[in-house]
């Protein structure tokens, strides 16, 4: 398929892409960490990079995994490891678009925004930036091949440990 | 010089010398204005950057001394230079971008423009407009370059002085702690980016965290929960003669190799959780002396780390009483092969902002700040080890705390 044929891409298509990211933002945001990983496939990358490094072909991610298993151990850590104030996200996810295709997979952008709520009840503004994704369909469901957060927000307030 | 009424605020030490800190240096603001002038603008040699992010002549970084905007370059003849971002006019930065090549910094103001060494080399309409205005006649540009600060390298490590007396970097750093810089930069390193993270607290408490072995098996579960923490793992505290600097070790197990390496991440079966991605791990022997973690802090703001196989500056900025940055700068060697660079960028998900030994630090001191924030004539106890400064062959110590405190009691008159 074409770019020109990515441009007229379904409907269907287009909806069940849109979902995915929905559906994703909505995991995250509802502290349903657990299913987290379950929207990747098996063999996929997962990155947080400051707009500065991305635009700068620099390597370094504030979270970098390269396999599954490597998100779940995200999660097993943020569950059982790690200490840090609870919070909570909400995801304002927009623009989702097809803009390529790769083999058998769509070059996904799309912006996002998310809010942390923390303990004293303040909701800020905590990284916005935008995703430039590859999603795929596995036995006919989206799942992320690739999903790298590209941050303008090039300070992040205190830690990160909630993925995004 | 009018201080502005900065020298108003004299804190009263308690008795007991450096084992105790009043809450209130962390959090009165003329403490704050104080430590920009006798700390930062004092005689300190503060970390700007590392040689590799400045390769060409033309190159140039912005960074800050304190909450000082400067600007490094590396000007035309190959030299290292730093000046304030401050245009010799009427006061605007220079320089915006974070990082760049320029033959000139032109001020967007009035477009006064200097060279890679900050000296004045064009000011429009100097001469007027039709014979009218202009610069008065005795008007030399040569008195109105942009404040330089004294520049000294060591091992590719670029360190910066307000000080025109402060002696010569190496003493400053003392040869201990020139060992162990020359130790991580013992080979030319190749820049592998940055995180930048903000936290709501003073600059000092996370120099404290730093510098506090105590913390590290207690705050930061990573290891245990995971069933990765070898007990039998010897390490110290090394300081430098005035006790400002410090390096904490950790030696990995003495059988150590990659295989062992292997087996120790694979023998988890005593933890409750086990990591599915045991590749995070895996990492390569680099330094021949067997240790595999090193945090080196240099007074007043600057970290170096060695983390397994993670390599980073971090340059501490403070930003107000309450409020201070740190900007990671993550390297390896120019030499690293590809699998190198890919263990050194799973490994880096152990630091960070989102690390998973380090994303704690970046909470605990606003904990601290939150906590103190009604009892400024009170202070922490820091007695961990002991009351001395000293070098000691065990981590259960605040030693090396001691030691920072001794120092900016010298430096603040306190």
């Amino acid at each position: 398929m074409s770019v020109q044929n990515v441009k007229s891409a379904s409907i269907e298509l287009k909806a069940a892409i849109e979902e995915l990211f929905h559906s994703y933002a909505d995991c995250i945001d509802n502290d349903e960490l657990e299913q987290w990983p379950e929207f990747f496939t098996e063999e996929c990358i997962y990155k947080i990079i400051a707009r500065e490094n991305y635009a700068r072909n620099l390597l370094v991610c504030v979270i970098y995994c390269d396999s599954k298993g490597m998100l779940k151990d995200r999660i097993t850590a943020h569950r059982h490891a790690n200490i840090y104030e609870a919070h909570t996200y909400k995801h304002l996810v927009s623009g989702v678009r097809i803009v390529g295709q790769e083999g058998d997979a769509y070059l996904v952008r799309a912006n996002y925004a998310v809010f942390q709520t923390r303990q004293d009840g303040i909701t800020e503004v905590y990284n916005v930036g935008k995703y430039v994704d590859k999603v795929v369909f596995v036995d006919g469901e989206a799942k992320f091949k690739e999903k790298i957060a590209v941050y303008d927000t090039s300070m992040i307030p205190t830690l990160l440990v909630t993925p995004i | 010089m009018t201080k502005l009424g900065v020298d108003t605020m004299q804190i009263t030490w308690p008795a007991e010398g450096f084992t105790r800190v009043p809450y209130e240096v962390y959090m009165d603001p003329s403490v704050y204005e104080q430590e920009q002038l006798k700390i930062y603008r004092g005689p300190t040699w503060n970390y700007l950057a590392l040689d590799a992010e400045l390769p060409q002549n033309g190159d140039y970084k912005t960074t800050f001394v304190g909450d000082t905007p400067v600007v490094v370059t590396r000007d035309s003849d190959g030299e290292i230079r730093a000046f304030v971002n401050q245009c010799a006019h009427r006061g605007a930065t220079v320089c915006m971008d974070s990082c760049g090549n320029t033959k000139t910094f032109t001020c967007v103001y009035h477009a006064w423009a200097y060279d890679g060494k900050g000296d004045l080399k064009g000011v429009p309409f100097r001469n007027g407009v039709e014979g009218k205005g202009g610069m008065p006649d005795d008007f030399d540009p040569a008195k109105h370059s942009l404040q330089k600060l004294r520049i000294e390298t060591f091992c590719g490590v670029i360190f910066g002085s307000f000080d025109p007396h402060v002696g010569p970097l190496q003493e400053y750093l003392g040869e201990k702690m020139c060992g162990y810089i020359q130790r991580v930069f013992n080979r030319p390193v190749r820049v592998l980016g940055y995180n930048r993270q903000s936290m709501n607290n003073n600059w000092k408490i996370y120099f404290e965290n730093v510098k506090d072995s105590y913390h590290a098996s207690i705050l930061h579960t990573f290891f245990t929960t995971f069933g990765l923490n070898r007990l039998s793992q010897r390490g110290g505290i090394e300081m430098d003669d005035t006790g400002m600097h410090h390096v904490s070790y950790t030696y990995g197990s003495s059988d150590e190799n990659e295989d062992a390496y292997k087996q120790a991440n694979l023998r988890s079966f005593n933890s409750k959780y086990k990591l599915e991605d045991q590749s995070m791990l895996q990492g390569r022997k680099e330094f021949a002396d067997g240790i595999t973690l090193a945090i080196q802090s240099i007074f007043p703001g600057m970290v170096l780390q060695q983390i397994h196989n993670t390599l980073a500056v971090r340059q501490l900025l403070p930003k107000g009483p309450g409020h201070c940055e740190l900007h990671w700068t993550y390297f390896g060697y120019a030499d690293d092969d590809n699998n190198m660079t890919t263990i050194r960028m799973k490994q880096s998900n152990l630091v960070g902002p989102a690390g998973f030994v380090s994303l704690e630090d970046g909470g605990v001191g606003e904990l601290v700040q939150r906590g103190i924030v009604r009892d400024k004539e009170k202070s922490s106890f820091v007695e961990m080890g002991g009351i001395t400064v000293q070098s000691q062959e065990f981590r259960a110590t605040e030693t090396s705390i001691r030691g920072f405190w001794k120092r900016y009691r010298e430096l603040m008159g306190y």
